[in-house]
């Protein structure tokens, strides 16, 4: 569509830019304020340049929680993107199943976070959860808050739950978008399954693939309540990912110089990531197109 | 047949979804003693106890009321500012437009943790801390660039004729907007409030952070329980489940632009 230049538009952008300045700008300039000064009180602070980034980079129990973060969320999402086109593909197209498949699926993204949380806590326990209780009685040793590996694997698979069904419902929306004649076109050219998925379903759900792995590479990145309220981070550091490392940095031993450092390192990192990826797809989109 | 195994696929997949649920559900339903004692699929003797509890005693059901109005103030700011913001970058061009849209992005792209204490400083500074406008403004800093971005997409699939033949017509732009326009887009600004509903119902950290006492929602009315009072299972499981219970509401109203809505009206 062609748009008119019209600079007037910007009154209508204005209340936008407002309420997102006061809640965005002045935030990130305390961040920044904080991240080069030591505090002591309101009179005392003195300016320490680029100190409390030193400090933060070398933390090594900060590299542990990126490392960590980084492996989380890639198996997140590698289980996530294939899994949600998968379930998409049997979707039911038409009929009463739509919209109780719609319901459905949506149902876990609406509940609270912490609820989540709770639910899994509940659910994985070996005494009173239906979960953690079949599992043993399969002969495994289960238990989510002893060990690491158990509680990784919880939350991996509580995110899993969480979160599939978004990715299902952007596939859903790019598959319906594909007009029936593409696939008697298909057929009629003896098509097999795999290509007709490779050529026709897997380009119309691009852009949607898009925002889903954005969307999903984002909010795993900063997962905070689930594992807070499942495992509070542990056992030991176990689940400590980077919003949890910060929080406990920032509001529990109240380091605000490091916290802050650490906030824009964090920021710029999903950031980058995010415009990285973006550009790269669109511009691949693009050729494709020409 | 085909169909058949793809179906099965489909229904493990919903169970896998429905099972964590049916056992929040199930024990909300049960007594302490028997959450504790046996391990039954079906309660053995159904109680309404634990909803009861909750229904009736303020520090429970306080936290429903919080949550609520502070969740219907932001949506209500979300539409209002993003309706005209959405209009101008799907029909405008205008200096630094690109550039404006990938900054409001970014605001969503920002952790909730980063701004936990700028947020609690800057609200208190202003005597807005424990209020449920504080918490409101704190959600739209995800919810307005999200409402802004499914409203554009929505507004661009709308043809750009309709507004050139309005203006032909005599319209004025606030009345266009009012009595043509925002009944066109209907279905997206309803999309756009489930959202807008959905982020701030389920978010926890700035909800928790930016209050204490008269706005407490109930997730932080939820975390706070565990840790103070002990473990009281089956209270805990049925306030999760009344926690569901507003979501499920919504989705029924939007099920059939559910899927569109969350391609962000791109498709």
């Amino acid at each position: 569509m062609n748009k008119i230049t019209n600079n007037k538009a910007w009154f209508l952008v204005l209340p936008v830019f407002c309420i997102v300045a006061i809640s965005a700008i002045i935030p990130l300039m305390t961040v920044v304020n904080y991240s080069v000064q030591d505090i002591f009180g309101p009179d005392s602070r003195f300016f320490v340049g680029t100190e409390w980034f030193q400090q933060v980079l070398d933390d090594s129990r900060l590299h542990e929680a990126l490392l960590r973060q980084i492996g989380y969320t890639f198996s997140v999402l590698l289980i996530e993107i294939p899994l949600g086109i998968g379930v998409a593909l049997t979707l039911p197209r038409k009929g009463w199943g739509v919209s109780a498949c719609m319901v459905l699926l949506a149902l876990p993204l609406l509940i609270p976070w912490n609820v989540v949380g709770t639910i899994w806590q509940i659910f994985g326990r070996a005494d009173i959860g239906l979960g953690g209780y079949i599992l043993n009685m399969l002969g495994v040793s289960y238990n989510y808050t002893q060990s690491s590996v158990d509680a990784w694997l919880t939350v991996l698979v509580m995110d899993v739950w969480h979160w599939t069904s978004l990715v299902v419902l952007l596939c859903y929306a790019g598959l319906r978008s594909i007009p029936d004649a593409y696939y008697q076109a298909a057929k009629i050219d003896g098509a097999s399954r795999w290509a007709v998925f490779r050529f026709i379903q897997l380009p119309k759900m691009q852009s949607v693939l898009v925002i889903g792995v954005l969307l999903r590479f984002m909010d795993s990145f900063m997962i905070y309540t689930e594992p807070f309220v499942l495992t509070g981070g542990g056992p030991g550091n176990a689940t400590t990912f980077l919003s949890q490392y910060l929080t406990r940095m920032a509001v529990g031993q109240f380091d605000l110089g490091p916290a802050a450092a650490f906030s824009l390192i964090y920021f710029l990192i999903i950031l980058l990531v995010c415009w990285v990826f973006y550009t790269v797809v669109m511009n691949a989109g693009q050729r494709e197109e020409q | 047949m085909k169909f058949q195994k793809r179906h099965i696929a489909l229904l493990v997949y919903i169970l896998f979804l429905l099972l964590p649920i049916y056992w929040l559900f199930n024990m909300s339903i049960k007594t302490n003693t028997e959450i504790l004692g046996s391990m039954t699929l079906f309660p053995d003797n159904p109680t309404l106890a634990n909803y009861a509890t909750i229904l009736t005693d303020p520090a429970w059901y306080s936290g429903y009321i919080n949550s609520m109005i502070y969740v219907a103030i932001n949506v209500v700011i979300s539409l209002v500012v993003a309706l005209p913001a959405a209009y101008a970058f799907s029909r405008y061009n205008f200096t630094g437009d690109k550039h404006l849209f990938f900054w409001l992005l970014t605001n969503r792209m920002a952790p909730p943790a980063v701004f936990l204490l700028p947020f609690f400083q800057l609200y208190s500074s202003v005597g807005l801390f424990d209020t449920h406008i504080a918490v409101a403004l704190a959600h739209c800093l995800f919810n307005v660039p999200l409402a802004v971005w499914i409203l554009e997409g929505f507004m661009s699939g709308i043809p750009k004729e309709i507004d050139e033949t309005a203006y032909i017509d005599g319209y004025s732009f606030p009345r266009f907007f009012a009595t043509i326009f925002i009944p066109l887009i209907r279905s997206g600004i309803g999309v756009t409030a489930f959202f807008c509903f959905m982020f701030s119902w389920v978010e926890l950290l700035l909800a928790r952070t930016l209050t204490s006492v008269n706005a407490k929602p109930i997730v932080a009315t939820m975390t706070r329980t565990v840790s103070a009072s002990g473990l009281d299972w089956g209270v805990l499981a049925a306030a999760g489940v009344l926690t569901i219970v507003p979501g499920a509401l919504v989705i029924w109203f939007v099920r059939n632009y559910i899927a569109k809505g969350f391609a962000m009206g791109r498709v």
